[in-house]
């Protein structure tokens, strides 16, 4: 569904990205892992077509979609939610979700039912008619997720959404993201909560300082040398290694 | 065609006047380069300056330029006042606020001159107005010659006020980072009224300069402001180096337009200069930001 | 847009066309009319200034565009004023769509923005000053001719019936923007540019969108000014002062609303001739309570006169339940 090729993206000297490619499955879910700076906002702004890669393309569904603007994209059916969140913060939280659904549907009233029933599901049904700015931080996570959700789209870039969240409310939120799946919305996310990648990735990739250094199902990744030294510093594999034998 | 002698005159004019903008333009992009606003209220501010001196003139007989001494002081302290009891407050900290805001301070201040003075035209009537300086081939005017020098020598004392003082780096802290800076407990609103004070004591000094051979109404504000817009965006927004620049380059623009194309048609390569520099390069052409 | 959106516009609208059988005198109608084609261009700025959160300071760019160009083309080329009327206000929108796509495109927003479309208003308003075409710094007169083919009326109350009815028309197109798709994209690009474009929103084609709308009914307001007054020149149909009146109007009706440029502009001209009646004729003393009302509604108002009659109905309302 989502093919990145050897993207690599420069800011003057610092290169974000570099040379990373990764695949998405139509119907799968994909996570995109990595220590703090590594770059994964910024491969989600190269898919999402907020940045244009340095180098390499974005292919969606077969066709390049490298110098489409990113309202193209969401078009298309690429949809993508903030990191650092991004509400309407003067319109209501209703007003804020019908905006997104307004991509398929032209007409008003057609807008705001969908909005609602999207609202309801994320559930922010109590909140619908709140202003957006009053919204706590989970609220406001998803908001973000409800906005994208209304667009339609096929295949959903979520970057961080679990961030910030307590344990009880990550637990509220991750049979929504499963029930995304079953409805056939292919979905690659960004997360740092591991517990959540492992329960609800199929296949995950690992970025550090801006390359794919790893690739594979969540387990196996999760024991990968390579990825366990670029989270916790070189010989940390080793350590651990020898913890273990001692233990 | 015109003798080189004519182009040459122009061109110095224009310079000299230039030095003047130059100073206008520097009390902008000075608040521009710290609060990161556009004061809309800078064009009245100066026509204020130039009433003061008029009155200050007309009432005690103080020349325009001994002038200096008692405005600057009084300017600062009024535009510090406007920042730190009107600007601030009433602006919540919002960007669009503080433009509304700062046009309707244009609005007042205009308007209570119209309303205290009057639309007539006033000038000085000093004894040096008209004189003229030898200079090779070029007849200079004495009181413009005055501007140029001055207009210079304050550009220099801002540059050094601003990268050898404390005010000067407490100024800079805010500029780059105002979080940061309130952290290390500098009083960030004070700040910014010291800057907003500076850039109205420019104001004053400019208006002192230009007095003995302009004149003043309670519009006049409005074509001065436009041409300082468009040489702060020019030098780059918060530049000093770049104003000064800014400053000359307008003002020899302006007057070869004005040799050219005629005294009504003479502004538009400014504005077409402004557009096209905000359309290609908003950051400025000679690139630093401050 | 549902009957409840359109009753209460073509209500008031009703309403307010009455005033000419109860007033007659010609100083109050001419305020009036004047007050209209102030509400007029203020409507224009408001759908993009309120709606889009882009801020011009240069609507005058298009109230002179629609006003020489009602004036000129029936003055140099004969054309029926009608015609030229309704001519200006496409010229108005080409203007907008003009200057849009130049300063969109090259992402120009906030105090640029506003710089922006300044300089555009002044390069226009020096060429029309010094073109011969325009009439140069002399202006242009409209020869007296009245006859109502000729958009020229006996009465004034006819004027005041016309301005209305250009209001009334630009209530309902902003109502419908309201309640539309484009406006809803509108006003998500004004809170979060990045957000909207994530969601699919076109913003460049969408704020183009506005500013062409905002030059015609802008335009419009000029052309029914030099129709109304039979003079144009220079500083009146490209001066500052109507950018600032459309501007003003807005902010301190209610920005961004429906009948906030109308209420705006009735209340600061309103307040304005009772300002002069009581401080007798110092020039400028309207226009400095214009000023401080706009600083004052920034400061303590931010929803307008609309904003503070909301608040007050509601806290009415919680005194009652209580
Ligand atoms: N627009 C930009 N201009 C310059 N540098 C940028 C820009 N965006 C990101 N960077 C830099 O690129 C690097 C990667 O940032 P990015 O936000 O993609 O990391 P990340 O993996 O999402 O990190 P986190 O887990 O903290 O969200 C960082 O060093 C960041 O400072
Ligand atoms: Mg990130």
């Amino acid at each position: 569904m989502l093919e990145v090729q050897n993207a690599t993206k420069r800011f003057g000297g610092l290169v974000a990205v570099n040379q990373a490619s990764l695949k998405v499955e139509a119907g799968s879910i994909t996570g995109l892992i990595g220590p703090n700076g590594a770059g994964k906002t910024t491969l989600f702004t190269l898919i999402s077509g907020f940045e244009k890669p340095s180098e390499g393309g974005v292919l969606f569904e077969g066709e390049d979609i490298s110098s489409d603007e990113p309202h193209v994209r969401a078009r298309r059916g690429i949809a993508r939610t903030f990191q650092i969140v991004q509400p309407f913060a003067g319109l209501s939280v209703l007003e804020n979700i019908a905006v997104g659904a307004h991509l398929r549907h032209a007409k008003r009233s057609d807008a705001l039912a969908r909005a609602e029933r999207v609202g309801q599901r994320v559930g922010l049904g109590p909140e619908l008619d709140k202003s957006a700015s009053s919204l706590t931080v989970a609220g406001r996570k998803r908001l973000e997720l409800a906005r994208a959700l209304a667009t339609e789209p096929k295949l959903l870039l979520l970057d961080e959404v679990l961030a910030g969240l307590n344990p009880s409310e990550i637990r509220d939120i991750i049979p929504v993201i499963l029930a995304i799946r079953e409805e056939g919305v292919t979905i690659l996310m960004i997360e740092h909560v591991m517990q959540a990648v492992m329960n609800l990735c199929e296949q995950v990739y690992v970025l550090a300082q801006g390359r794919i250094i790893a690739e594979g199902p969540p387990a196996d990744v999760c024991d990968d040398p390579k990825v366990i030294e670029a989270y916790l510093g070189a010989g940390a594999a080793e350590r651990l290694k020898r913890e273990k034998v001692h233990a | 065609m015109y003798s080189p002698a004519i182009i040459a005159e122009a061109v110095v004019n224009g310079l000299m006047t230039g030095a003047v903008y130059a100073l206008i333009a520097l009390g902008l992009t000075l608040v521009y380069g710290v609060l990161h606003i556009i004061n809309f209220a800078h064009g009245a501010l100066l026509t204020a300056a130039m009433f003061a001196v008029w009155l200050v003139y007309e009432a005690l007989g103080l020349d325009p330029y001994l002038a200096i001494l008692p405005l600057t002081p009084l300017f600062f302290g009024l535009g510090y006042a406007v920042q730190r009891f009107v600007i601030g407050p009433a602006s919540h900290g919002n960007d669009s606020n503080i433009l509304l805001v700062t046009l309707g301070l244009s609005i007042v201040i205009e308007n209570a001159l119209l309303a205290g003075f009057r639309s007539d035209t006033r000038t000085l009537n000093t004894d040096y107005g008209f004189q003229v300086v030898e200079f090779g081939p070029l007849l200079l005017s004495k009181p413009r010659l005055i501007g140029f020098g001055a207009a210079i020598l304050v550009t220099v004392l801002l540059w050094l006020l601003l990268s050898r003082t404390d005010t000067g780096k407490a100024i800079r802290a805010v500029a780059k980072e105002k979080f940061g800076a309130s952290l290390v407990g500098i009083d960030v609103a004070h700040v910014y009224a010291v800057t907003f004070g500076l850039g109205c004591a420019c104001l004053a000094v400019a208006a002192c300069l230009l007095m003995p051979t302009f004149y003043v109404n309670p519009r006049i504000g409005q074509a001065f402001v436009l041409v300082a817009f468009t040489i702060v965006v020019l030098g780059g927004m918060g530049s000093i180096p770049g104003a000064l620049l800014g400053g000359l380059f307008i003002g020899f623009v302006e007057s070869l337009c004005g040799l050219f194309l005629g005294d009504s048609l003479g502004q538009i390569g400014i504005f077409l200069i402004f557009i096209l520099v905000l359309l290609v390069r908003p950051t400025g052409m000679f690139g630093a930001k401050a | 847009m549902t009957f409840r959106d359109i009753a209460p516009i073509v209500v008031l609208i009703a309403l307010l066309a009455l005033v000419p059988a109860f007033i007659s005198a010609n100083t109050v109608l001419n305020f009036l009319v004047f007050t209209l084609i102030i509400a007029l261009a203020a409507q224009g700025w408001n759908i993009l200034g309120g709606f889009g959160g882009q801020f011009s300071f240069g609507h005058a760019a298009f109230f002179g565009t629609g006003a020489y160009a009602a004036a000129l083309l029936q003055v140099r080329l004969g054309i029926n004023p009608w015609i030229a009327f309704a001519i200006g206000t496409v010229a108005g929108a080409a203007v907008g769509w003009v200057i849009g796509y130049l300063s969109f495109r090259s992402g120009l927003r906030g105090s640029y923005f506003a710089l922006v479309t300044l300089a555009f208003a002044e390069v226009l308003r020096i060429l029309a000053n010094a073109a011969t075409f325009t009439g140069g710094a002399a202006g242009v007169l409209i020869k007296l001719d009245v006859r109502p083919g000729n958009f020229q009326f006996e009465s004034r109350g006819a004027f005041f019936w016309i301005a209305l009815a250009l209001v009334g028309a630009v209530l309902l197109l902003t109502g419908w923007i309201e309640r539309s798709r484009f406006g809803a994209q509108l006003v998500a690009v004004r809170e979060n540019e990045a957000a909207a474009k994530a969601l699919g929103v076109d913003t460049l084609r969408v704020k183009l969108g506005a500013i062409t709308i905002s030059g015609a009914v802008t335009a419009a307001a000029g052309g029914l000014y030099a129709q109304y007054f039979l003079y144009v020149d220079a500083n009146i149909a490209y001066g500052t002062w109507i950018s600032v009146e459309a501007i003003l109007a807005p902010i301190v009706g209610g920005l961004g609303t429906v009948f906030g440029p109308l209420v705006g502009a009735v209340a600061l001209h309103g307040l304005g001739e009772i300002t002069k009646l009581a401080a007798g004729s110092v020039p400028g003393i309207d226009l400095m309570v214009f000023g401080g009302l706009l600083i004052a509604a920034v400061a303590f108002a931010p929803a307008g006169i609309l904003g503070l009659l909301r608040r007050s109905a509601r806290s009415r309302g919680a005194a009652r339940n209580a």
